[in-house]
């Protein structure tokens, strides 16, 4: 096993001390800050319907969260998702595996205290499908300094989740969850974020995030392909190896800029970089346009992102083993993709209905297109050899596809 | 660590500066307050975004912010 | 004696800094600087004809959450003590006043409300949260200062009222 990829967490540890000594400071600050108040978030409801549709996969589903304050110091809120997923994905495809059809549903619950100028805030999440199981704890501090121009926030997340496998099960021939294969994965993320006022209509923010992930990192249902002993145009598959740990580290700028006749204009960049030796770059920019006194609101918005290869990612090896990492999961593989999102909100009960202060339906919609510079379409390969469009492993065409993204959502705030 | 040092060193020298005069005054903050402003209009919008780009993305992390708003109390 | 913008700024740095300090104790006795504001009902308000009353100077914008949340407290206080020689002015901090209009249409009070669009007042008075309210006693002078509200200050107010009014 090589040594870069075999680091142990005992760095992190130093992380977490530091960590907790910047805290430290912060509520000691905090403690004899003058004993005026921050906000707590708004009581609201939201209910919303999610669809995604590309590269022969369709995830669709609900999200609802309902958010209520309590006793002016506490806001507690609860969210429920669910994702129906309908996959045949090019890695279906080129497995031979026949289209799947799986649930996943996510509870989260989280509680915000207030106490002057400090919010604390503690959140657990938990993710379940028939074959992964994850577990989220968070726990977040910020403070607002200097007249309320600057925030500084911090935050600690401490993952935990179950891999496991679906087999077919040889007396039933139906899909069951194998129950000899069970492996997990441990996470640590650390953020910290700094939001700072510049002028009565520009807001920046500033942020960094290290994770660190340990255990069974890839996907066993995923394989690497290597050139066939036998037949150099044709490929076989095995079973990805991956390297048991992964440190990131990610930093993004963003900005608002309010434009006086009512608009607001958005902008950010992240840089990325990690330990499996991918850098991605992320930009973004937005506007958000109300239609004068009109309950109307109109987005568009425009994001690019790119990457490069992890260090052990290749589309096509030439033999079983070649390394002591193999993947080729195309989420790490170089490509770029690029998204356009329109959106419009109306916005009714304006000046309020019994309980409801004021309420919004909304609409949003994604067009993202994914373009892989080394990952090849390798159900060219598959066909006939007889076939014009054959193309022998290795020489197949790039791969490319669009997925459009929808989303409709009520929201009632209270 | 002497980098670590410098960054703790300078946010105790910050916080012990509390009395720096905010050059944005909280009656002037109204464009800031105005919900088109907010970098998290809509939490459960913006979480299932995040979702759909970090599932098939290899970088992670770095979103999400607070602060900014009235400035009230 | 015409005031220069240098007297003005001193004036209202020296009166900053007495609040500054005396509001780390919560009370304080310093000379309330005078103003004159259009007031909604479209008549002039000016503090010096209120001298001989209790006042209670509430600084408010339309977008402010919590002031939207204690103007009907506020409301009610002014009905309730009006006759005993107080009064409220609702000073609207914002610089163009339609959407504090158009607040009021929906939540109405009967308190003079006052628009500081050019926010002279609330750089004489230091305001530096929002709301602000300022107690100012029959002599003219700042009592109590109070920055930001929280549900339960009301209480506070209403005592601080009540022993203005005894004096």
């Amino acid at each position: 096993m090589s040594a870069g990829y075999g680091r142990r967490a005992t760095g992190d540890g130093r992380k977490v001390l530091w960590l907790l000594l910047v805290l430290g400071c912060l509520v000691a600050f905090a403690a004899i800050a003058p004993a005026s108040a921050g906000v707590l978030p708004e009581d609201r409801a939201d209910v919303l319907y999610h669809r995604y549709d590309g590269g022969g996969v369709t995830i669709h589903g609900p999200s609802v969260l309902v958010r209520k304050k309590m006793a002016e110091k506490y806001s507690i809120s609860a969210n429920y998702y669910m994702d129906m997923v309908t996959s045949a994905s090019i890695d279906v495809e080129t497995s031979g595996a026949s289209e799947y059809k799986e649930e996943r549903t996510q509870y989260n619950v989280s509680l915000d205290y207030l106490r002057g100028k400090t919010t604390y805030n503690v959140n657990y999440t938990s993710s379940e499908e028939n074959d992964y199981e994850a577990q989220t704890f968070t726990f977040g501090i910020s403070q607002d300094l200097f007249g309320d121009l600057t925030t500084i926030s911090l935050g600690f997340s401490k993952g935990a989740d179950t891999v496991m496998r679906t087999t077919r099960d040889p007396t039933t021939g139906r899909r069951i969850v194998d129950p000899t294969f069970s492996e997990d994965v441990d996470r640590w993320s650390y953020r910290v974020g700094v939001s700072q006022i510049l002028t009565k209509s520009l807001i920046t923010t500033l942020g960094l995030e290290v994770i660190t992930d340990e255990g069974y990192l890839n996907n066993p249902y995923r394989s690497y392909r290597f050139v066939q002993p036998g037949d150099t145009r044709l490929f076989a598959l095995a079973t990805e190896i991956y390297p048991h740990t992964r440190t990131s580290n990610a930093v993004a700028l963003n900005a608002k800029y309010f434009l006086p006749y009512r608009a607001a204009l958005a902008g950010g960049y992240r840089f990325y970089t990690d330990t499996w030796g991918i850098k991605a770059n992320t930009f973004s920019i937005g506007y958000t346009h109300p239609l004068g006194s009109t309950p109307w609101l109109f987005e568009v918005s425009y994001r690019f992102y790119d990457q490069n290869n992890a260090d052990f990612y290749s589309d096509l090896f030439d033999r079983a083993n070649e390394q002591n990492f193999m993947a080729r999961d195309k989420e790490l593989s170089t490509f770029s993709s690029q998204t356009l999102r329109i959106g419009a909100s109306y916005e009714f009960a304006r000046n309020g209905w019994g309980f409801i202060k004021k309420a919004s339906a909304n609409v949003f919609y994604d067009r993202i297109e994914f373009d892989y510079e080394d990952y090849r379409d390798a159900r060219y390969s598959l066909l006939d050899s007889a076939d014009p469009a054959f193309r022998p492993a290795g020489s197949e065409p790039f791969y490319a596809f669009g997925a459009n993204v929808f989303q409709v959502f009520f929201s009632a705030w209270f | 660590m002497k980098k670590r040092l410098a960054v703790l060193a300078s946010i105790l020298c910050l916080s012990a500066c509390g009395n720096i005069e905010p050059w944005v005054k909280p009656y002037e903050r109204e464009a800031l307050a105005d919900p088109i402003m907010s970098f998290d209009a809509n939490p459960v919008s913006t979480a299932y975004t995040h979702h759909v780009f970090e599932a098939r993305e290899g970088a992670r992390g770095a979103l999400g912010s607070a602060g900014g708003g009235c400035g009230c109390n | 004696m015409r005031s220069t913008p240098l007297k003005s700024w001193l004036r209202s740095a020296a009166f900053a800094a007495t609040l500054a300090v005396s509001s780390l104790v919560g009370a304080s006795a310093s000379r309330a600087p005078s103003f004159t504001l259009p007031s909604r009902s479209g008549d002039t308000v000016s503090l010096e004809q209120l001298k001989g009353k209790v006042v209670m100077i509430n600084f408010w914008a339309s977008w402010c959450g919590p002031c939207r949340q204690e103007m009907p407290l506020l409301d009610q206080m002014y009905k309730r003590y009006s006759p005993l020689g107080f009064t409220l002015l609702g000073v609207n901090v914002e610089a163009n006043s339609k959407d504090a209009e158009k607040l009021l249409a929906n939540v109405p009070v009967s308190f003079p409300v006052l628009f500081d669009t050019e926010n002279k007042v609330s750089k004489l008075y230091d305001v530096n949260a929002m709301p602000s309210t300022v107690f100012i006693d029959r002599q003219g002078n700042v009592r109590y200062l109070h920055r930001g509200y929280k549900p339960g200050d009301e209480g506070e107010y209403l005592n601080q009222i009540r022993a203005l009014l005894k004096e």
